[in-house]
């Protein structure tokens, strides 16, 4: 089962910033011509806006590699717009969150109402190459729990919001969330085992 | 189809990239723009009769430098907005630094006069249309400003759209201010402002429908 754990946030820097050159070095060989550099780029960043989209659509899973490929192909249609001076993240970041809202526009999806989408930056920090990831049933067997333990576990242990956080956006108390998540982990671990 | 042969294909469909294809672009687009702008006050409103006299006052390049400030901030705010994760942050004061020295200006001015006579100096003999003519000679502008942002991947539609607006009624207030008769600040300050506000705000309306990518 994969539940992100908090990141110590100078290795996450370090990440970013080793993703960083090396993505923008491929990239800018790629503008020149160099398709070889050009298809590891695509394939790096694929990998890093999985895991990017993944968390941001804890819901939407199924919908997760169609915003992925549109947004790969955003990506190389505005790949003339992009400034040597800027840094690479910042700018597939912002092509990647405009997908993504143009997707929550279109299908007003809860999540657009729930969670306001701050930019936290962390693209680059985590990747995933695997197109069927186990996080897609996960996803799947979340939806059968309840509220009550199914939005504490989506914001504490998906999302990475605190106890506090959580609490206040179910609308319940700090010790309710703490109650929901260890619930909802041992319902859905007996979940998995039965339907192994 | 599946991410990989997405990839793939997209790889071998990858030229190398013109980068100076967008500053052309805009180049052009300010371009046409202007002399659309020029061509259609030429020929719909004509030049001032007394234009060889007029361009020996400081106040006419004065008034000039207005819209030139305006419309050189707002290409500055259009080129940041149409690349996406470049920012904008407080760099809309570049608008504003123009607009408070006119009005400074013309506070200056209204200060030397009668008080019953400022209304009188605002209003000039002009007003009215003033502002509708500097927005109908911003739409060529306006038209092209579009198309090269198009051209682009702006992320903040509404922004942007207000920017090209702003670019666009400023570039054809450059234009008008070789028919206006008009000339003191009390005036231009605010009836070109105005005029210029028109397409921004229309801009700002239309944006996210017109440059959606």
């Amino acid at each position: 089962m994969a539940i992100s754990l908090p990141m110590d946030t100078d290795r996450m820097t370090d990440r970013l910033s080793a993703t960083e050159t090396e993505l923008r070095h491929c990239f800018v060989l790629g503008l020149g011509g160099d398709t070889a550099q050009y298809r590891l780029f695509l394939d790096g960043l694929g990998s890093h806006l999985r895991a990017y989209l993944r968390r941001r659509l804890p819901r939407a899973q199924a919908d997760v590699e169609d915003i992925l490929q549109e947004t790969l192909l955003a990506v190389h249609n505005a790949r003339h717009t992009y400034r040597d001076d800027q840094p690479l993240t910042a700018w597939v970041h912002a092509i990647a969150r405009y997908k993504l809202m143009d997707f929550f526009r279109a299908h007003s999806r809860r999540e657009a109402l729930h969670e306001p989408f701050e930019d936290d930056g962390r693209l680059f920090v985590e990747s995933d190459v695997d197109p069927t990831d186990a996080r897609r049933d996960v996803g799947r067997l979340l939806e059968a729990l309840p509220d009550r333990h199914r939005l504490p576990i989506v914001f504490v242990k998906l999302q990475g919001l605190s106890v506090a956080e959580a609490a206040q956006r179910c609308g319940i108390s700090e010790s309710a969330v703490k109650v929901g998540v260890h619930r909802g982990l041992k319902a859905l671990a007996a979940r998995i085992r039965g339907s192994v | 189809m599946k991410t990989d042969d997405l990839i793939a294909m997209l790889a071998n469909a990858a030229p190398p990239v013109d980068r100076r294809a967008p500053g052309r672009r805009f180049a052009l687009a300010l371009l046409l723009g202007l002399a659309a702008a020029m061509v259609l006050m030429a020929v719909g409103l004509g030049l001032r009769r007394d234009l060889n006299e007029v361009v020996r006052w400081p106040m006419f390049w004065l008034r000039l430098a207005y819209p030139a400030c305006i419309g050189s901030a707002a290409m500055w705010l259009t080129l940041r907005l149409s690349r996406p994760g470049v920012r904008i942050g407080n760099r809309w004061a570049g608008v504003a630094a123009p607009v408070a020295v006119a009005w400074i200006g013309m506070a200056a001015v209204l200060t030397q006069v009668p008080v019953d006579a400022r209304l009188a100096l605002v209003l000039g003999h002009t007003w009215r249309v003033c502002p509708i003519l500097i927005a109908l000679l911003s739409t060529p502008a306006f038209a092209a400003m579009l198309w090269a942002v198009r051209g682009m991947a702006p992320v903040r539609l509404r922004a942007t759209g207000a920017a090209v607006g702003l670019l666009a009624g400023a570039t054809a207030t450059v234009a008008y201010c070789l028919h206006c008769p008009e000339i003191s600040p009390a005036f231009w300050s605010i009836w070109y402002l105005l005029g210029m506000a028109i397409p921004a705000v229309v801009g700002a309306l239309i944006g996210p429908r017109v440059l959606r990518w």
